[in-house]
């Protein structure tokens, strides 16, 4: 049974890392559903963060392992739904028009969407959440007519206090305060 | 070895000078390479150094040399070429030296970094190219940053599992003054390779050794590049347990040993196949169960418990799976697993070993039928083993010989079997068998090739008569493509289409062979093949090349066709091995 999974990639901050990542996932023929890459509090590393869809428990092990062979790959992570937020952005061009503009702009607030640009037949709503919550949005936007659509991969950070870099080299926890 | 670049104390110098000092301190003998337009700057220092450098007739023949040189001395080879097409010809080596796990570093020149990404003249993105077959690369246009990729790249190949690693250099930063500092230092955060196998595992090992009735030990090219063959040896002494040597471990393990029985797989003996149909516990060292060796995966070893050890964690789990896995050096894994085996007490084994020393005598791998009127190709390459000393080392190329010659060479030392396996990269031999020759000049170097695979690369036979490298080659001359024949035979009717190619007649290999300052034999009949053999053994000033004409219709048996059991595993046509008559 398929089932999708976020996978948090913390890597050397590179040229070629990407590419060596998203290149392993097309040549082993693994499917990436969503990736998002972007700086991290220490400008050496980047942080990956891919959500993959795979048939079963071997297929995840084996794109970790085949991931933790890329020399410049420090650390992965697999978020747990519960143990981990999750957010994606969309910006979702709608068409509305004085008849109904309000009720396109009732129901971002709902969704706690902001409006970031107004036309006279059409407005942008800027929304995060996590994947159910932006799928609902979408489905209630559908029906007014959507012009465009742009959405961010999915970004993930674990609850608590502990840290994906936690007794790495990269730890900046003073030795004494660690768990 | 002198440096004459490198100097104590911190120095300005050139990247190319900085280039050279770099490789002089890491311990680099010789380097197989052809100069060019980017990499020009590295060749004139490299003109002053100590490093041997050996000139090439074509860049796949520099990395295939590497290769040889690194599987017959167990150091990292080097090989260099220049941007563009210079280094769009390593790949092939560069994906033979992945696939089969070789390490050996390899240098290009790259197109100034202003001119990066514009299609300049020779301009190809071999970091790009290269990223599935290396297990690591570089782009560097900083002269800076030489001396740390360079000590990368030799600590990334030669640690770990080994393999291909490529540092790609911008003439301009070839070019430009830099500091050179050498401290040897390596700092990757993302690299750490797990050598030592953790103790319970090993223990958990132990114990189902013990409780096995069934168990052999499955040897790959993993207990080679660990250079495991004194542990694997006390290992059998100690449990009696039969092994079995796959494609890149032969010699690991001697032929000669009773409980040797021999290669698995596609053309492995009816007696490794039916161990590892019949075994219980399976025990992987340094294997990765490749498709040529398990057949059909959901009928291999169906009665096997699994112990995998391997010291990439990727292998284990990704084919079968395995209920014991240890991850680590083979050689660390089985000095610890002689000492747990203290603890333990072993079933009785001789049933089993009696089943499999049976298949072993009544399945004798095929050799052919002889006749006075042709040449078997079997035969030929047994009378070379025979007939060469013990230290000698054997090259092959990919196909028919390559099998024949798994199965009929001597195979009794470690580090003395130079093939392309996972790749089965046609070409390989003779490059291979020049690179083995330089790391092991005092060694007897044959290559036996197939007179498809000869016609690719031979042209560095030019390069061996004029470096002063005597290989010896043997072409096992069917005129064909004949393990694609084979397969035609069997599997496509006997319509044998573009498999033919001529080569008793165009081109004439003694005539090359001479043409290329080698010295040219040939064989006939059978009553030739010890004479030539003889008297290619006694020149040692030259690289000789013996055209064996051979019957093309011999085939290699035994054969699993692709995709089936390992169960439906064929000693000749139409002819199974009768395994239910056998009671275990």
């Amino acid at each position: 049974m398929s089932a999708f999974h976020t996978l948090s990639v913390l890597v050397q901050n590179q040229p070629g890392v990407l590419a060596r990542i998203s290149g392993l996932f097309a040549r082993r023929g693994f499917n990436i559903e969503s990736l998002a890459v972007g700086p991290t509090e220490n400008h050496e590393l980047s942080r990956v963060t891919l959500v993959i869809e795979v048939e079963s428990d071997a297929v995840l092990e084996q794109i970790t392992k085949q991931l933790n062979k890329l020399v410049e790959v420090i650390r992965i992570l697999e978020f747990d739904p519960g143990e981990a937020v999750r957010r994606e952005l969309i910006l979702v061009k709608v068409r509305a028009d004085g008849r109904n503009r309000s009720q396109v702009l009732e129901i971002a607030e709902m969704f706690r969407g902001r409006v970031v640009d107004v036309a006279p037949d059409s407005v942008v709503v800027e929304a995060t959440g996590g994947y159910g919550k932006i799928q609902a949005l979408l489905m209630l936007l559908e029906p007014y007519g959507i012009r465009e659509l742009v959405q961010s991969g999915s970004v993930a950070l674990g609850r608590g206090t502990r840290a994906i870099t936690d007794r790495s080299r990269y730890d900046k926890t003073p030795k004494s305060e660690r768990a | 070895m002198t440096n004459t670049v490198l100097s104590d104390s911190t120095q300005i110098m050139t990247g190319a000078q900085s280039l050279v000092a770099s490789l002089e301190a890491v311990g680099v003998e010789v380097i197989f390479g052809i100069p060019g337009g980017a990499i020009l700057p590295a060749y004139d220092p490299l003109f002053d150094s100590a490093v041997r450098h050996i000139l090439v007739r074509h860049e796949q023949g520099a990395a295939h040399a590497a290769e040889g040189y690194a599987v017959a001395t167990g150091k990292v080879g080097v090989c260099m070429a220049t941007s563009g097409p210079g280094a769009t010809n390593l790949v092939t080596g560069l994906a033979d030296a992945y696939m089969d796990s070789v390490p050996i570093v390899a240098i290009t020149g790259q197109v100034n970094s202003a001119s990066i990404g514009t299609d300049a003249f020779q301009e190809a993105d071999i970091r790009g190219i290269t990223f599935p077959i290396t297990k690591h690369n570089f782009l560097i246009t900083d002269p800076a940053g030489i001396p740390a990729a360079i000590a990368a790249a030799f600590e990334i190949a030669s640690t770990g599992r080994p393999g291909p690693v490529l540092v790609d250099i911008s003439k301009d930063a070839l070019s430009a003054k830099t500091t050179f500092q050498w401290t040897g230092e390596v700092d990757l955060p993302g690299y750490r390779p797990t050598i030592r196998p953790h103790t319970r595992q090993v223990q958990q090992a132990a114990k189902m050794i013990g409780e096995a009735s069934r168990p052999v030990l499955v040897i790959g090219g993993g207990v080679s590049k660990a250079d495991g063959g004194a542990e694997l040896a006390e290992l059998v002494a100690k449990t009696g347990i039969p092994v079995v040597t796959t494609l890149m471990a032969r010699g690991m393990f001697p032929d000669s040993h009773p409980l040797n029985m021999g290669m698995p797989g596609m053309h492995g003996t009816v007696a490794a196949v039916g161990a590892l149909q019949r075994c219980d516990l399976f025990i992987a060292l340094g294997m990765r169960f490749d498709d040529r060796v398990t057949g059909q995966l959901s009928t291999f070893a169906p009665d096997a418990k699994v112990i995998h050890c391997d010291i990439d964690p990727a292998e284990i789990g990704k084919n079968r799976e395995a209920d014991l896995p240890i991850v680590g050096d083979a050689k660390l894994m089985m000095a610890q697993l002689i000492q747990e085996l203290e603890h333990e007490t072993l079933q009785d084994l001789q049933p089993w070993v009696t089943f499999l020393t049976s298949l072993k005598e009544r399945y004798p791998t095929d050799a052919g039928d002889p006749s006075d009127d042709y040449l078997l190709p079997q035969e030929v390459i047994k009378r070379i083993g025979e007939l060469s000393g013990p230290d000698t080392i054997f090259a092959t190329g990919v196909g028919q010989h390559q099998m024949w010659a798994a199965h009929f060479l001597p195979h009794q030392l470690p580090h003395k079997w130079l093939t392309s396996g996972g790749a089965g990269t046609m070409g390989y031999c003779v490059p291979a068998a020049m690179g083995a020759k330089v790391g092991k000049p005092d060694s007897v170097v044959w290559g036996i090739d197939g007179d498809g695979c000869f016609q690719m690369t031979n042209q560095e036979l030019v390069t061996c008569a004029l470096n002063d490298i005597p290989i010896k080659i043997a072409i096992i001359n069917n005129e064909s493509l004949g393990m694609v024949r084979q397969w035609q035979t069997l599997f496509y009717n006997g319509r044998h289409s573009n498999t033919d190619l001529h080569s008793w007649r165009i081109p004439d290999f003694v005539k090359l062979a001479e043409a290329m300052g080698c010295v040219g034999l040939r064989a006939e009949t059978p009553a030739e093949v010890d004479m030539v053999i003889k008297q290619a053994l006694e020149i040692n000033d030259k690289p000789v090349v013996i055209d064996f004409l051979v019957h093309k219709d011999a085939m290699v048996w035994p054969m699993v066709a692709a995709g089936t059991s390992n169960s439906d595993i064929k000693v000749a046509k139409d002819l199974a091995p009768a395994w239910d008559e056998e009671e275990l």
